[in-house]
């Protein structure tokens, strides 16, 4: 800390290795980044995932050749993105949490401002062997997003779950479709909003040997 | 994935040979493999569209045992959702305990004891030797081999003894706490389990002189599910399955965790990535997983074996019942957990299976805001359908033998 900095904006703690490259490279996409608890993060922006994804695999120094992980987070009610807006976060800490839930019903928090999702990427190469964390932000009223399969295809499965559990959808996927669950299931599971004991209309068989339709009880 | 519409390419073109196979052709024909198919271990639904015996066509369904281990896991308290984890790998428990508690601790900023970590070693490579006998017979079982599946499983019966004279259960281990083990190890366990651990490597010898020079083993096995080094690691896979196309990606010795920095293993590589060099990286393993347990043994320190943080240690019995402050103490962690700080972690540990990582995201209560298990079984199954398409319908037997995928992770 040098004199000149007056007390102002005390300096930013220097920044990891890794993450100096990353920016160094990516630049501009980079919005926001952070190292904490011994990862790295970065944000982009969704229009510039592809991009970004390119960069990240193919520069010899970076070289992110192995995808780790490809989910969502689902921020429905908070303030911002626990990690970036911690003085918020701990005023409302106590008021913050989670109401008592009926087993049926959901108590909905208010929207907040910021966009409901963060899809997250986890990268690692093996010749380097650093990870990073890529998070880009997708609202909640057009929740889509470019897919990475072009790159790396084993994505193919990990955003084929993510939109099952979260219902993001990933624009150019080959086959995007439900993974885990059946094509008739409404409502994606791991959104906030859907309540854990919450129950699913009986589907009946419809395909070759269906018998004739189940009596009501 | 080809089209299973295509004439089949192979058909000779002159003569009258060309007017026979034009009478005798046929369309593929589609075979459900599975979900439930006594020549698979797990659930999982393939399709295949076959030529003859040819593969043309396949896709692969998982999700049969899901159970929505993610969103239990939102709504237990950390401590609660150790036993969850169990059951994600359920033929090696205790690694899963021991990435999912890592993990938290990261979180939470616990250092753990030394006494700890060696124990935490011991008990998962325990459960890596299970793991592996169980993945090695079951195969060989599965191409009509069954003397080596019963000597295997008779060793994996001795690690599974161990495993519960260390936590008093053979399967469902929830072995591991947050910040430390749930008990000691006993007394004379080290000899007893240097012992047990001896008998069933015996057994491992004996299916080894069955299996690796047996002739109808290596054909079945030798060059088939081949999947080129920069494939495996395009499509997400790791462990055994990456380390048999040479990469010697092991979490154990890129990334150091709990005290493998200390110790002197080897990690083998394979370098045809086919199914037998899969094979011959688990048989190596076993061998080197004994090794480690028996330098833990030797280097084992004293002290305690929980860290001292009121955050995620219970208090002692006796001060519960005649204090104030731990009765409140333990009435706090029982109904809120222990408060997390905020944040989000990521940790990875070497499973039996590959790079088991927990991505956990805290909002600062007691439960986790998300609790992400990334699953070595999931994305090593994903590239099954390009592994099996183009080769014969009994190579993809062995294929997704070697893949060893366990239901309860892959499909969590």
């Amino acid at each position: 800390m040098t004199a000149d900095n007056n007390g102002e904006k005390p300096a930013a703690p220097a920044l990891p290795p890794l993450l100096r490259k990353v920016i160094d490279r990516l630049g501009a996409i980079v919005l926001e980044h952070k190292s904490a608890q011994g990862d790295d993060r970065i944000n982009v922006a969704r229009e510039n995932i592809l991009e970004a994804a390119r960069m990240l695999r193919d520069d010899p120094e970076l070289a992110f050749d192995l995808l780790l992980d490809v989910t969502a987070i689902d921020y429905l009610g908070q303030p911002d993105d626990f990690e970036t807006n911690l003085q918020v976060w701990d005023q409302n800490r106590a008021s913050m949490r989670r109401q008592p839930q009926r087993r049926h019903e959901l108590v909905l928090p208010p929207r907040g401002p910021n966009p409901r999702f963060a899809v997250v990427y986890h990268l690692t190469s093996t010749a380097h062997l650093h990870v990073l964390r890529v998070k880009c932000r997708v609202p909640e009223d057009d929740p889509t997003i470019p897919s990475v399969t072009s790159l790396w295809p084993g994505a193919n499965w990990l955003e084929r779950e993510t939109y099952d559990m979260y219902g993001i959808r990933f624009e150019g996927h080959p086959d995007l479709r439900r993974i885990y669950l059946y094509e008739e299931f409404v409502g994606h599971p791991l959104r906030k909003d859907y309540a854990k004991h919450g129950e699913q209309p009986i589907q009946e068989y419809v395909g070759p040997g269906a018998k004739e339709p189940r009596r009501p009880h | 994935m080809s089209d299973p519409e295509q004439k089949n390419p192979a058909a000779p073109t002159n003569g009258s040979n060309a007017r026979a196979m034009e009478e005798l052709h046929t369309p593929p024909m589609r075979l459900q493999f599975g979900p439930s198919h006594p020549a698979t271990h797990g659930t999982v639904k393939i399709t295949l569209d076959l030529e003859g015996e040819q593969v043309v066509w396949s896709e692969v369904e998982v999700g049969y045992l899901h159970r929505g281990f993610e969103k239990e896991c939102e709504t237990g308290y950390y401590y609660q959702n150790i036993p969850y984890t169990d059951r994600l790998n359920y033929s090696s428990p205790i690694l899963n305990n021991v990435g999912y508690c890592m993990a938290v601790e990261k979180l939470f900023g616990i250092v753990t004891p030394p006494r700890c970590d060696y124990l935490r070693v011991i008990g998962g490579e325990l459960s890596r030797l299970a793991d592996h006998m169980l993945c090695i017979g079951a195969s060989a079982m599965e191409l009509a081999a069954f003397t080596p599946m019963l000597y295997l499983i008779e060793g994996r019966e001795l690690m599974l003894d161990l495993v519960d004279a260390l936590c008093g259960a053979r399967v469902t281990t929830n072995f591991v706490r947050i910040g430390g083990v749930s008990a000691d190890m006993p007394e004379g366990f080290r000899e007893f389990a240097i012992e047990r651990i001896d008998k069933a490597l015996t057994l491992v010898e004996d299916a080894n002189k069955l299996l690796t020079n047996n002739p109808v083993f290596r054909r079945r096995m030798e060059g088939t599910g081949y999947l080129s080094p920069k494939d495996l690691v395009a499509w997400g896979v790791t462990g055994p399955m990456l380390r048999a196309g040479g990469v010697p990606y092991d979490i154990r010795r890129v990334h150091p965790y709990l005290v493998y920095g200390d110790l002197d293993f080897e990690v083998p590589v394979g370098e045809h990535s086919d199914n037998f060099d899969r094979y011959l990286v688990r048989m190596a393993e076993i061998p080197q997983s004994r090794s480690m347990i028996v330098q833990c043994f030797d280097k084992l320190p004293g002290g305690p074996v929980n860290a001292d943080d009121p955050r995620v240690r219970w208090p002692a019995k006796g001060r519960v019942f005649n204090r104030m402050e731990e009765l409140i103490d333990q009435f706090k962690l029982v109904t809120e957990g222990g408060m997390a700080p905020v944040g989000e972690v990521y940790h990875a540990v070497e499973a039996a299976n590959g790079e088991l990582g927990f991505y956990i995201v805290s909002d600062g209560t007691g439960k986790p805001w998300k609790c992400r298990c990334r699953a070595p079984s999931f994305s090593n199954m994903s590239p099954l359908s390009k592994m099996i398409t183009g080769g014969q319908l009994a190579d993809v037997v062995p294929t997704f033998g070697m893949i060893n995928m366990i239901g309860g992770e892959c499909d969590r």
